[in-house]
């Protein structure tokens, strides 16, 4: 950084390299979005004793390029009567949100390209964002089955997003800051696997896995876009690139809410035994086991019915949430183990 | 200091166009959405002046969940605008006088303001040093240690006025067939279900 300030001058040069870190993080993602892509494909066949992709490149590894390459030249199709500007508006918003969230993950101590105070607060803001780029492209593409699809989806992520920030306040209580890297710094414990807070917050990660399923309109609560009833949800009129800008932006949003766990619950970047070193490797291997487990959940689990998903967020999730965090506060307060850990992350 | 100051006209001057576009537009939805944006360029401000909580509280309250829920209505709303626009002759002045009123309130208040000479030492005596405690503890301390009974009170208030709301609207209708989970979950195949052996060319 001293360099590129010696070089370009204070403001122009902190200017560019914070846009380098940008550039390469989201270069990064995007790359590996495209395997993991393929990686969801290839795990669901697996379970279902297909072969999956395996023409393009080397046992099909180029796959997700092939696919990126069709959606970019295929046409256009902007259905009549609909609203342009928010047409098109909504994939972008969708694509663009999934991108900054990134801005705040730490993927090792300082590896993060804003390590801001409220760093889980933006998280939450951003993802309460998304539900527009849902409801304005339902709303834009004037047809019915858009606008179902988009209303269920939109209450289906509101609804959830009550009970993930529920499970949040849990483990913010727990360490005392909002800050991310606080968070993590706050689970590095003698014990290595076993201090991190998955162990203490145990029923609140099975909670927040399926919650964040719900979230990102993963199977089994895939009602927007269930095939058999609502052809695709709010994306039915989209094609070509706005299609492919809604996929992206919810394939990394799934990619993200890995992310989420494993620095909320699994440690991030420390290391599960204790001795061998921390970094960033450990926080890649996490984030891609979360991965595979929503790809299984994705190949095992019939979809819900969609008042039984309602009833499961609302009537199950969010009192459960709720009394953890009154309980959380309980045990943080008269100092059961493990609870409060303000002084380690401070 | 330069970015900054780039930064807040850029945020105050979208801010208060998009504040005028909400109340143009033709498109009830469109207000919405350029209402939002308002929002979220007020969030910007209030990161610029350091009081980042605020700002991602106001973005998850309000753009998050207040304007969804506005948006909701509007979209689902068959209201025919153009007729609701057509009276607007009959109450321009009405609206003009109130609009008036609130100016010259305003202006009176502002071009009145004298702090008090107690005021600062009063303020200064429960605000935490801005050095030691970061701002998200800082308000925390405030609200839920100095004012913990005043913040209270103020959340019974909206608790009872969100149940009022409720006992308002709730209707018991009585022959609507409702489901039940639980006796879902716990039915018995074996009871349900009757397994038939049937031979082909035979009914049952």
């Amino acid at each position: 950084m001293q360099f590129m300030i010696d070089t370009f001058g204070l403001y122009f040069g902190t200017f560019l390299f914070i846009l380098g870190q940008c550039l390469l993080l989201l270069v990064l993602v995007l790359v590996a979005l495209a395997f993991l892509m393929y990686a969801d494909r290839k795990i669901w066949a697996a379970v279902q004793m297909r072969k999956g992709p395996n023409v393009v490149g080397a046992f099909g590894l180029l796959q997700s390029f092939a696919d990126f390459i069709k959606y970019i030249v295929k046409e256009v199709i902007v259905p009549a009567g609909s609203d342009k500007v928010i047409f098109f508006l909504a994939p972008m918003i969708s694509f663009v949100l999934a991108c900054i969230v990134w801005a705040v993950m730490p993927f090792n101590e300082g590896w993060v390209i804003s390590d801001i105070n409220v760093g889980i607060l933006y998280i939450f803001a951003i993802s309460s964002l998304e539900v527009y780029g849902v409801i304005m492209g339902g709303w834009a593409s004037n047809s019915k089955y858009a606008f179902l699809g988009s209303l269920r989806s939109a209450a289906q992520m509101i609804s959830y997003e009550v009970s993930i920030g529920l499970i949040i306040v849990g483990v913010l209580i727990s360490t005392g800051s909002l800050n991310l890297t606080a968070i993590v710094m706050a689970q590095d414990g003698n014990y290595g696997l076993l201090s991190w807070y998955w162990l203490p917050h145990l029923p609140m990660v099975v909670l927040f896995f399926v919650s964040a399923l719900a979230e990102t309109n993963r199977p089994p609560f895939d009602l927007p876009e269930a095939e058999s009833e609502l052809v695709a949800g709010y994306q039915v009129e989209y094609s070509s690139t706005p299609f492919l800008l809604f996929m992206i932006g919810e394939l990394m949003a799934v990619v993200f809410m890995c992310a989420l766990i494993t620095v909320l619950f699994f440690g991030g970047w420390l290391s599960p035994i204790p001795g061998l070193p921390d970094g960033v490797f450990w926080m890649v291997a996490k984030i891609l086991f979360f991965f595979f487990l929503f790809a299984m959940v994705k190949a095992l689990v019939p979809r819900f019915r969609y008042d039984q998903l309602m009833r499961l967020g609302w009537k199950v999730f969010l009192p459960m949430s709720l009394g953890w965090v009154v309980l959380v506060a309980a045990f943080a307060q008269y100092g059961v183990p493990g609870y409060a850990r303000w002084a380690v992350g401070g | 200091m330069v970015i900054t100051t780039l930064a807040f006209y850029l945020f105050a001057l979208t801010a208060v166009a998009s504040a005028i576009l909400v109340i143009v537009s033709r498109n009830p939805v469109h207000s919405v959405l350029w209402l939002i944006l308002t929002f979220f360029m007020s969030a910007g401000l209030f990161v610029l002046m350091g009081a980042e909580f605020l700002a991602m509280l106001l973005m998850i309250v309000y753009v998050g969940a207040v304007a969804v829920l506005f948006l909701f209505v509007v979209m689902m709303l068959d209201v025919d605008f153009a007729t609701l626009r057509g009276g607007i002759a009959q109450y321009l002045p009405l609206g003009l006088l109130i609009g008036l009123i609130l100016i010259m309130e305003l202006g009176l208040v502002f071009g009145h303001w004298i702090f008090s000479e107690n005021a600062p030492d009063l303020r200064a005596a429960v605000t935490p040093i801005p050095e030691e405690v970061e701002n998200t503890a800082a308000l925390g301390q405030l609200i839920y240690t100095d004012y913990i009974y005043l913040f209270q009170a103020a959340g019974l208030i909206l608790f009872v006025a969100m149940i009022g709301a409720i006992v308002l609207t709730m209707r018991h209708r009585p022959n609507v067939k409702r489901q039940n989970i639980l006796d879902q979950i716990y039915r018995d195949p074996g009871e349900a279900v009757e397994m038939k052996d049937v031979k082909p060319g035979q009914g049952i």
